[in-house]
This record gives structure tokens, C-alpha cells and sequence, in this order.
């Protein structure tokens, strides 16, 4: 059931009445709240000038804004490939046919899908300063990278198994047939094909990362939403801040979710591969 | 082991304040995604475009900057609290429920997009079935579709309220005094890092793991069978 015109029969004439009815009240509703959000702002002194103005300077873009950009983006970027190359080898593993390698990979993928990304920024950059791993410089973000890591890698290994479970039975059993061994089997006929497919959840993955990032703002890590407080406290303006801080994030995140759908879109016209797996269903809602 | 024995009280306390903001936040989410995802099915395209509009803006912002928002916007800059002013706990009242409206409004669109694909799930004829009785859209929702829906996705709604447990330890960023705080402070007390993270990464373990378990477990019970 796709569309949602199944739901109720085409309006008549009175359904027509009514619906203009309810959409006007809803109308209305939206710009009661909106006026009174504004109204309330207005009274607190939120919309004057002096509020929004140093966003047109570029110094607090250069002084703020931007080393938070860097940091959002440097976490995502280096996460995301780390997280790649664990969840491969982790999906891989709990593929195998050994029952030594099998176990210990669902162990870790099922543990670090249950613990909090948090708990493990946090256990992750105290054990870096314990241990002066990292220079201090680079502790926040290598608390972050390796939360980040540790249960996108999780996640990721998921998505692969069920790509691969995607497929159709005939391919796995078309290479047993033609005498390929497993480790072949899967270089050569599975994991390019599911890899495709998985393509979409991969990139709405990326948007997970991205959000995710923010958490690092407990561990003092210097990325947008940490960027967005600071120039609440420094020009006292948190709402207008976070308001554009907001922005940016939501216009990147959505860029991305589409780019998401789009290309699943694409991959399910294409004759080529398995069924792509849905881009927005992704393993795990909610986060 | 020492320093679970010593903390005890307060590790409990602790993840019991975990345990409310989950709840709390739970139903909350659960009726606001529902009402969500009912007014992105509607007849009335107004409010498919709000559903559709609430749902792309709050699921692409970071969790962190909602909750933040809720603090820093809402109770220290417009002084709406949450909490009676006067009561000797009220910046701890306010912080706990300003982080579970933080947490509802951003679970909910996790959850209305959730129901929404367990509508999909409904075979057509249910629904042709209905209209051809001469049910309303609003009786099809709660009558015939609604309940089929939810039954089917169970599941998923399950790994969405593990994922709002998970994301409870986002609140610790406006200072609500649950899982996460509390291993933080105690990394600082302490000097047992391993001890105290793995006590807390057990926790979660120990929470979440059964409810996965009691959601799978309904999922199959209640599965609609087709």
C-alpha cells in the first residue's frame, strides 16, 4: 500500500468542504503558534538586530563557526572510513563458516550495538589520557572517532550481513556448484553484489555519523553544536546560535537522506544486482 | 569490584533515572508519533505537509542540540521551566523534564515513520474492505488499520525504544543526573577507568538486551497472521 489515496475514497463534494475546512483551521493553528513563538521571542529581546547581526561579520565565522564545521566533518569523515573497514571485517566474520571466528564477531557486534555511543566516548577518551595515547590536542576527537567507530562498525556489519542475506539463494549455491570456496565465493559473487544494494543505508548511515558527531560535545570535542554554545555564551544570543547552528545541520542531513532515497531509487529501476535495501528503513531506527 | 560495592546506591539511582527519562519519553513518543504519522496519511494536505515537515527537520538534527535547545532556549532564555519555581528541586524537576520533552519530540518522528511503513505493511484489501463498508478515513486508521499495523511492527517500534534508552545519556548534557553523568563523575573519583566502564557498559547491556528479547519474542506472538 503506497500511496496513501487507499485510505479514503475520493472527496465529494462535502469531503471537499470539510477538508478545506480542516486545512484552513489548521492554518491557523500553525500561525497562532508560530505568532505566539514569535510574540514570546520578540518579548524576550530575541529578534532585536543585535542578536542576529554577528552572524554577518565574518569574524565569528572564522573565530567559531568554522574550526566546528572542521571538527564535524574531520569526526564523520575519519569515522565513517574506520567504521567501513570494521563493520566489513565484523559482518565478515560473523559469515564464517568457523565457529571460532563467528562467535566472537556476533559477541562484539551485539555488544557495542547495546552500549550508548556516550559511554564509550567517554570510556575511550579517559583511557586516552590515561595512557597519553594521543596528544592532548587530539583526545576529544579521538574519544569521538573511535565511539563513533566502535558502533557504526556494529551497525555496518548488520547492514552487510543483510545485504548479502538479500540476495537470492541461487547465487550462493550457483558458486558452490561451480566449485568456488567460500572466502571466493564471497569476494567474487556476494559482497559485490550486496554491497550495491546496500549503497542507499550506507548513505543514510553517514547522516547517523553526522548527527552523532554532536554528541562529542560532552566530551569538550569542538564541533558545530559545542561552536553554536560558545557564541550563545560570547555574544549572548543561545537561541538565534542554535537556531543557525540548526540550519546548517538540518540542510546538510537532508541533503544527504534525499541523496539517500534518490539513489535508492535509482538502483531499484536498474536490472543489475538484488533489491536494494531501503534507505530509510534503516537496522537501526531512532538514532 | 570495590568500587561497585562503594557506589552501589548511586549506580542504581542512577540508571533508575535512566530508566524514568525511558519511559516517560516513551509514551510520550509513542502518542505523538502516532498522531504524526495518522496526519501524514490524512485527506488533508495541509497537514501531510506539517507531519512531512516535523518529521525531515527533527530527524536530521542532532539529538544533543535539541536537548540543548530545550535548556539553554526554552527554560534559561524564555523562562518556560516546567517546574514550579519555587519548589526546593526545581532546577532538577525542570532539567528531567525538559530533557524528556527533548527526548519525545525526537523519538516521536522515529516512531511516526515507523507506523507509517506498518501501514504499508496492511494489504490493500483491508483498507478497500473498510472504505467499501462505508468507514471514514478516521475509522479505517483506528478500526482496521492502526491496530494491524502496530501489531506488525512491533519489532522495529522495539529497537526504536532501545534507541531512545541509548539516547537518554544524551540528557547528562543539561546535567540530569542519570547513567552517563554518574560515570563520568566517577572516572574522575575513581581511579578504576575499566571497572566503572564496564559496570556502565553492562548496564545498557542489561537493559536493552531484554527488551530486544520481550520485542521479538511479542513481535512473533502477535504477528497478524496472513
Amino acid at each position: 500500500m503506497s500511496t496513501a489515496s487507499i485510505l479514503f475514497d475520493a472527496p465529494g463534494p462535502r469531503a471537499r468542504v470539510r477538508n478545506r475546512v480542516i486545512s484552513g483551521v489548521t492554518v491557523i493553528v500553525v500561525v497562532l503558534v508560530a505568532w505566539a513563538v514569535i510574540a514570546k521571542l520578540a518579548g524576550k529581546g530575541q529578534l532585536t538586530p543585535a542578536k542576529w547581526q554577528p552572524f554577518l561579520t565574518a569574524n565569528l565565522w572564522k573565530t567559531y563557526v568554522l574550526p566546528g564545521i572542521q571538527g564535524t566533518l574531520t569526526a564523520a569523515a575519519l569515522s565513517i572510513v574506520l567504521a567501513l573497514i570494521l563493520g566489513f571485517l565484523l559482518g565478515v566474520g560473523r559469515m564464517s563458516h568457523i565457529g571460532a571466528v563467528r562467535w566472537p564477531c556476533a559477541v562484539i557486534v551485539e555488544f557495542f550495538r547495546a552500549v550508548p555511543v556516550l559511554i564509550m566516548m567517554i570510556f575511550a577518551y579517559f583511557l586516552y589520557a590515561l595512557y597519553d595515547t594521543f596528544p592532548s590536542k587530539h583526545l576529544a576527537l579521538a574519544g569521538v572517532v573511535t565511539g563513533l567507530t566502535l558502533y557504526n562498525g556494529a551497525v555496518i556489519a548488520e547492514i552487510l550481513r543483510a545485504g548479502v542475506r538479500a540476495l537470492p539463494r541461487g547465487q550462493g549455491e550457483a558458486a558452490a556448484a561451480l566449485g568456488l570456496s567460500w572466502g571466493q565465493t564471497m569476494r567474487s559473487i556476494l559482497l559485490p553484489q550486496a554491497i550495491t544494494s546496500m549503497l542507499p543505508v550506507l548513505v543514510s548511515q553517514l547522516v547517523v555519523v553526522l548527527k552523532d558527531t554532536a554528541i562529542g560535545y560532552q566530551i569538550t570535542f569542538v564541533e558545530m553544536v559545542r561552536q553554536g554554545t560558545v557564541v550563545g555564551s560570547s555574544y549572548g544570543n543561545y537561541i538565534p546560535a542554535l537556531i543557525v547552528i540548526a540550519v546548517l545541520m538540518i540542510t546538510a542531513n537532508f541533503a544527504l537522506s534525499s541523496a539517500a532515497t534518490r539513489l535508492e531509487q535509482r538502483l531499484r529501476r536498474s536490472k543489475r544486482g538484488g533489491t536494494p535495501l531501503e534507505a530509510q528503513a534503516a537496522l537501526e531506527p531512532g538514532d | 569490584m570495590e568500587v561497585f560495592s562503594e557506589y552501589r546506591g548511586q549506580i542504581l539511582e542512577a540508571f533508575w533515572t535512566t530508566i524514568q527519562l525511558t519511559v516517560f519519553s516513551a509514551i510520550g513518543a509513542l502518542i505523538l508519533g502516532t498522531v504524526l504519522a495518522a496526519m501524514r496519511l490524512a485527506p488533508v494536505p495541509m497537514l501531510n505537509w506539517l507531519g512531512t515537515t516535523y518529521v525531515n527537520t527533527v530527524r536530521n538534527t542532532p539529538l544533543t542540540l535539541i536537548i540543548l535547545f530545550c535548556s539553554f532556549g526554552l527554560a534559561q532564555t524564555l523562562g518556560i521551566t516546567m517546574a514550579d519555581p519555587k519548589s526546593p528541586t526545581s532546577i532538577v524537576d525542570s532539567n528531567f523534564r525538559l530533557a524528556v520533552l527533548g527526548l519525545t519530540l525526537y523519538t516521536a518522528s522515529f516512531v511516526c515513520e515507523t507506523v507509517r511503513s506498518g501501514i504499508n505493511t496492511v494489504p490493500l484489501g483491508q483498507a478497500e474492505a473498510a472504505r467499501s463498508l462505508g468507514f471514514t478515513f478516521s475509522q479505517n486508521l483506528r478500526i482496521i488499520l492502526l491496530p494491524q499495523a502496530f501489531r506488525s511492527v512491533i519489532i522495529p517500534l522495539g529497537s526504536v525504544l532501545i534507541a531512545l534508552t541509548k539516547n537518554t545519556t544524551i540528557a547528562s548534557a543539561i546535567g540530569v543526573a542519570e547513567a552517563a553523568l554518574l560515570m563520568k563523575e566517577m572516572i574522575e573519583n575513581t581511579a578504576a577507568l575499566l571497572a566503572v566502564g564496564t559496570i556502565f557498559a553492562l548496564g545498557f547491556v542489561v537493559l536493552t538486551l531484554p527488551m530486544g528479547l520481550l520485542f521479538g519474542w511479542l513481535g512473533k506472538r502477535l504477528a497478524v497472521a496472513r
